[in-house]
């Protein structure tokens, strides 16, 4: 990656970021060596490597769940990099909606109320985002199924009610950990052309899959390995930022 | 409302909705601070009861009032007999009472009374009672209510006249269809006039001679005047009894030194001591101090208390960390939900005010319960025994108001230790 002045709409902006991990004594992993990089608003980016690689790491650094031990990483143009535990908890819900392969719905809540989770914590008073939340449950097709648990509900359907709450609170940025590794290939694929969608409608996608079928739907892959990426590929051109929201109000 | 409050709101709300997923664990785990709260308000108001009855019978003796009384002198029991004239003699006397009023400061009046065992005949009804001579101000001091006609005055005591004052009970039985008023009764061998009915209010009197007096009722009491007990009676009684008689001579049987004030009483009573036993050389009376008694109930009520606190306290401890072990076992349960919650922004003291909420629900649920059942627990002892029990609000404060800080105590830790979890840790846990 180049030092030339970035654009200031950049979603992710990586600049030498390392992470090394302390095993005690003299053991230490360098999980990622100087990764530099930079996501465009409205880019769909798929990340791909081995097991080791550095991808979860990656996944890790970009959600904000855990802090680079050198680098810089600016988030929609704020440096979150040394941000203290409750910025980054903030900065977390406020810019980022995640999805991950387990679903990770919570058991005792309805539909309705896992997809209002995150405005709890944005200190929203919820009931004045009743509607929105109810149009999110259509978008993803669960418009009747406000009220059931997540265990009367289908692999793809819980996914699907992931998707509508990392959408709650339009996130900068969607971050998709092997969106499709617990579903078939059918509601695998149903899951993905609504990412599609997403990420059509103007979000900024990124998504960490070793599945070359799924990655073929990103605008870029990246292909890490030992700690750094070790080579991109671009799928398609990149769209014309924007800006347009994800969801339509 | 607010969003902090809602926030809030929608934090106990999640909490009790957690807590309703598992309702038996739950239950179990209040259980502990249920029957602390419950035990504690119940044992308090036993305890309350108990010595409320205490100290009411002790302050109808009168705070002001030191009690003499005569004693037959434990070493002298068997030697019945060796005294003047073959009667055993012993016990107070009018020159002690004189002595009292003369020497001894802050006393107001000295009240002598003689206290004779006899029957009571009227017609056909003969009834058991004591016999009390003493003088017209008897009532003030002992708490004697006149019901009807009057008590005996300082003319019946010049005259030495015939007449007496009947307690209801007694006269009740007595005449169980005439107006006792103005007839005559029988006692020993002299009639006396009935002038007046009154009713004793003096419950310890009651208690102290139940033991002597057993299956007699306890108001059967007969009031004349002094001087009259002492002729018509005189100094020796004789008290015959199967294999033979025994005669003792007493010339008081009970002296009531009322004195000025509630804080002279304290003094007064060693020097009471004192004076008495230059005269006396035998053990032969003894002295009860209302007020000591009353310093003494309150003492035990104090130590009684800490008794209870103490196991108050272990209990609630107990409960404390039983709430503590099920609160840590949820957490490990709930890592995974604590991670999720933490990548969807939730900050450490969203965490922390989670599971505090969940604890404080569990104890102050708890104490609810425990308050309600601690109510309700004495009543129904008290229904079922004769024991008089008190629910005093501060127990029910106090004991509410350590469940709930319990809950906070113990539940602090685990929702510590649920915050500090590093959430990417937490969201590989499975």
């Amino acid at each position: 990656m180049s030092t030339a002045p970035h654009p200031p709409e950049a979603i992710i902006r990586f600049v030498g970021i390392e992470k090394r991990y302390d095993l005690g004594g003299e053991a230490e992993v360098r999980a990622l060596r100087g990764v530099d990089l930079t996501v465009n608003p409205g880019s769909y980016v798929a990340i791909m490597g081995p097991s080791g690689s550095g991808k979860s790491t990656m996944l890790n650094l970009i959600g904000c769940l855990d802090r680079p031990t050198a680098g810089s990483y600016f988030l929609g143009g704020t440096d979150v990099s040394r941000m203290p535990d409750d910025e980054l908890s903030e900065a977390r819900g406020r810019m980022i909606g995640f999805i991950f392969q387990s679903y990770n719905l919570i058991a005792q809540l309805t539909v309705i109320e896992n997809i209002q989770v995150p405005l709890l914590y944005q200190g929203q008073d919820t009931r004045n985002f009743e509607e929105h939340c109810v149009k999110l449950a259509e978008l993803v097709g669960l418009g009747d199924r406000l009220h059931h648990r997540p265990n009367q509900l289908s692999g793809g359907q819980q996914q699907r009610v992931a998707i509508a709450r990392s959408l709650v609170n339009d996130p900068l940025l969607i971050l998709a950990d092997e969106p499709t590794g617990n579903l078939d290939s059918r509601t695998g694929r149903e899951v993905l052309d609504l990412i599609d969608r997403l990420n059509v409608a103007g979000k900024t996608i990124v998504l960490v899959t070793h599945d070359d079928k799924v990655a073929t739907r990103a605008h870029r892959v990246l292909h890490m390995k030992d700690g750094l990426i070790e080579r991109e590929v671009l799928n398609r051109p990149l769209p014309r930022t924007n800006g347009e929201p994800a969801v339509p109000a | 409302m607010n969003p902090l409050s809602f926030q809030f709101l929608s934090t106990v709300r999640l909490g009790v909705k957690s807590l309703m997923l598992h309702k038996l664990r739950s239950v179990l785990t209040m259980l502990g601070i249920i029957f602390g709260v419950c035990s504690v308000i119940a044992m308090l108001a036993i305890g309350e009861g108990a010595s409320y009855a205490a100290q009411e019978e002790i302050k109808k003796l009168g705070s002001e009032n030191i009690i003499l009384r005569s004693l037959k002198p434990p070493d002298d029991a068997k030697l019945a007999g060796l005294g003047r004239g073959g009667a055993l003699d012993y016990g107070l006397t009018y020159q002690d009472g004189a002595r009292i009023q003369a020497t001894i400061p802050g006393v107001r009046r000295v009240l002598p009374a003689r206290i004779v065992r006899e029957n009571v005949i009227f017609g056909p009804n003969s009834i058991p009672c004591q016999v009390i001579g003493t003088l017209p101000f008897y009532p003030e001091i002992v708490g004697l209510e006149v019901v009807r006609g009057r008590f005996l005055t300082e003319t019946d005591e010049r005259n030495t006249d015939n007449v007496c004052v009947l307690t209801v009970g007694l006269a009740q039985r007595l005449f169980p269809y005439q107006d006792p008023l103005d007839h005559s009764v029988k006692v020993d061998a002299f009639y006396y006039r009935v002038v007046g009915l009154v009713r004793e209010r003096n419950l310890p009197e009651h208690r102290t001679q139940q033991a002597a007096m057993e299956g007699e009722p306890l108001d059967n009491n007969v009031y004349i005047p002094l001087a009259t007990a002492r002729t018509r009676f005189g100094e020796v009684l004789v008290r015959r009894s199967a294999g033979g008689f025994e005669a003792e001579k007493v010339e008081l049987h009970e002296l009531r030194v009322q004195m000025k004030s509630t804080e002279s009483v304290e003094t007064a009573d060693p020097q009471i001591k004192t004076l008495l036993n230059r005269f006396h050389s035998k053990n032969d009376y003894e002295i009860i101090v209302p007020l000591q008694l009353l310093r003494q109930a309150e003492r035990t009520k104090r130590i009684f208390n800490v008794v209870l606190g103490s196991i108050a306290a272990i209990s609630l401890l107990v409960g404390g960390i039983g709430i503590m072990n099920i609160m840590l076992a949820t957490v490990t349960e709930r890592t995974r939900e604590i991670g999720i919650r933490r990548a969807l922004g939730a900050k450490r003291r969203d965490i922390t005010l989670q599971f505090l909420v969940e604890t404080v629900v569990l104890s102050v649920g708890g104490g609810l319960i425990g308050v309600a059942l601690g109510i309700v627990t004495p009543l129904v002892v008290s229904s079922l025994t004769d024991m008089k029990t008190i629910v005093t609000l501060w127990s029910v404060l106090v004991a509410f108001g350590i469940s709930g800080a319990v809950g906070i105590v113990f539940g602090l830790y685990p929702a510590k230790a649920a915050a500090q979890l590093d959430p990417i840790e937490a969201l590989r846990h499975e």
